[in-house]
């Protein structure tokens, strides 16, 4: 029985230590993509421009009929929820309260960073998997170019400036869905909505958003990194370190999410 | 070329005259706690095709990802063109690193793009040519390895031939020191094979490059070889010329080259009989 007790605390020590060593190498990833754009022309091996916009191209423009339409549902969903759970009160006048507030600071970021998880975080671990597998990382290596350059620090770009540009975009769109079930249920013109929202909504709150956003693009591009070069034994281990991205990105946006709220209400 | 063309079998004299490219001293290492290489000694010189065999399993890869600094040693020295690829700054490694060619095993292209631009590659990232220019010497690497004529077909549109060759063809692309092929006509038919392994002695011929090759096609490493280094279970069991090899009484080489290493790995009995008559 000690013996158990005693596997189980060795096995749960080792995963801690993988877990943190994990956590370490994505730091170091960072800085080293930072170091990579900021260095890399002095050293003539520029972060190529044209590689970062053909992944924002990936990351952004492709995920937008996604983004857009989940968001319109959640946006409608919510106003729907709003309203009846307000006029217990009520209340159902002051539901562009809480949709405004919560949509800028947190549906939009959180909803933007699970898609984008579930989308690009995958496809960048498995990308990145299947090329280690194949030797293309070690490709890169022998010719002299540093992977972290050419494939993380584009990915990187990409991801700080799309996953805000899409959480704008679908901050925006929940809020239209709301609007449109509101004016329909509480017959709320569009400009009185409108001219509630702006009341409502500082410029603060969508910095919040835009800036947790930012957030949880680099966690998604570092985790989908970290999980494609963890990557072993064939096609096999690509697809379960695939789907390990995309599980502890997720949770990742969600706790880093939880530790942002309970710090920007605080303050 | 200035430098000496060497025949087939270089006398003794002259093979002392020529300067190693590469010099392995003392390696060892692991892959966790195990032991895989037990201390290579190793040098290849200018202009030799050296051709690394063994059974499965002998750390054939494991020495070339060390002569690549894909893999730190645990101790021991890897001397590229008189520099320690493991003491050397990153910046240095770079400049190194374009002196050498890799064609992996699986030819490792790149599979968003077509065979062209993975060709040109390191010629992007590494020179300021403008790209009619890098387009014309890729076309010029493809013909070398007749290739001309399938610079837009994707990687995952060739067949295994031409992924060698078109491996062969970016790892050549920057006219290195020396090159290096990992299992090049392996998986092959014999008349591609021996093409590829033709290809091998005519690059070594006109550009003067030293080449190491992987190989465990018996047929392929007589024919190419100017000499063979023969690994088992992590240490060097000979080295020598094609006819030395080939000549050779150690028990374990003419096994190896009998091919009956995997007959003995099926008898337990046996294989541990061996190992303790080697060790004695
Ligand atoms: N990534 C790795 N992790 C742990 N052990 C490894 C790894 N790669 C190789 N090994 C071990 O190292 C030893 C040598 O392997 P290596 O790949 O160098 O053999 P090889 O001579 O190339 O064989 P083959 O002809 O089958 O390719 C083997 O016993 C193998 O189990
Ligand atoms: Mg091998």
């Amino acid at each position: 029985m000690r013996e158990r007790v005693g596997d189980h605390m060795e096995r749960m020590g080792r995963s801690a230590v993988a877990g943190i060593a994990e956590f370490g190498l994505g730091a170091v990833l960072f800085a080293q993509s930072i170091y990579w754009i900021i260095i890399g022309h002095r050293r003539a091996q520029p972060v190529r421009l044209d590689a970062a916009i053909a992944r924002c191209m990936e990351v952004g423009i492709h995920a937008v009929p996604i983004i857009t339409l989940m968001s319109l549902t959640i946006g409608i969903m919510l106003a729907i929820q709003g309203i009846y759970s307000l006029r217990v009160f009520g209340a159902e006048e002051q539901v562009v309260l809480g949709i405004g507030m919560s949509v800028v600071r947190e549906f939009g970021p959180l909803i933007t960073g699970i898609l984008v998880a579930g989308r690009t975080g995958s496809s960048l671990a498995a990308r990145i998997g299947t090329m280690r597998i194949s030797q293309e990382i070690d490709a890169l290596s022998v010719m002299g170019i540093n992977p972290v350059r050419y494939i993380v620090a584009p990915a990187l770009i990409s991801m700080v400036v799309m996953v805000p540009v899409l959480t704008f975009w679908s901050s925006i769109v929940m809020l239209t869905g709301a609007g449109w079930y509101i004016g329909i249920d509480l017959g709320m013109s569009a400009a009185a909505y409108i001219d509630r929202l702006t009341e409502i909504v500082k410029i603060g709150d969508v910095w919040h958003g835009l800036g947790k956003s930012v957030l949880f693009g680099i966690l998604i591009t570092l985790v989908g990194v970290i999980n494609g070069t963890l990557v072993s034994g064939g096609a096999e281990g690509v697809g379960k370190m695939t789907t390990r991205s995309v599980v502890i990105s997720i949770c990742a946006i969600i706790v880093t999410d939880m530790i942002f709220a309970f710090i920007a209400t605080r303050s | 070329m200035n430098q000496p063309a060497l025949n087939r079998m270089p006398s003794d004299a002259e093979v002392v005259a020529t300067p190693a490219v590469i010099e392995v001293r003392d390696l060892i290492t692991h892959y966790g706690t195990r032991k895989i290489l037990h201390g290579i000694n190793l040098d290849i010189r200018q202009g030799e095709i050296m051709v690394i065999m063994g059974g499965s399993g002998s750390g054939k890869s494991t020495l070339l990802n060390a002569l690549l600094g894909l893999l730190r040693p645990t101790s021991g020295a890897v001397r590229i063109l008189s520099q320690d690829l493991n003491a050397i700054s990153d910046v240095e490694r770079t400049k190194l690193r374009q002196k050498m060619g890799v064609a992996f095993q699986g030819g490792a292209l790149f599979s968003s793009m077509n065979v062209l631009e993975n060709i040109m590659l390191p010629l992007r990232e590494h020179t300021r040519l403008d790209r009619s220019t890098m387009q014309i010497m890729a076309r010029m690497k493809m013909q070398v390895v007749n290739l001309a004529g399938f610079e837009r077909l994707m990687p995952a549109e060739l067949s295994g031939g031409m992924i060698k060759r078109a491996a062969l063809a970016r790892a050549i692309v920057m006219d290195p020191r020396i090159l290096f092929c990992d299992e090049p006509s392996a998986g092959l038919d014999p008349v591609v094979s021996s093409a590829i392994d033709d290809l091998i002695l005519s690059l070594r011929d006109a550009m003067g490059m030293s080449i190491v090759v992987v190989t465990h096609e018996l047929e392929s490493a007589f024919k190419i070889a100017d000499r063979i280094c023969v690994l088992d279970k992590g240490h060097i069991l000979t080295i020598g010329t094609v006819d030395e090899v080939r000549n050779s009484k150690n028990e374990r080489i003419q096994n190896l080259l009998n091919r009956r290493t995997e007959a003995e790995i099926l008898d337990p009995d046996e294989y541990l009989k061996r190992l303790t008559a080697a060790g004695a």
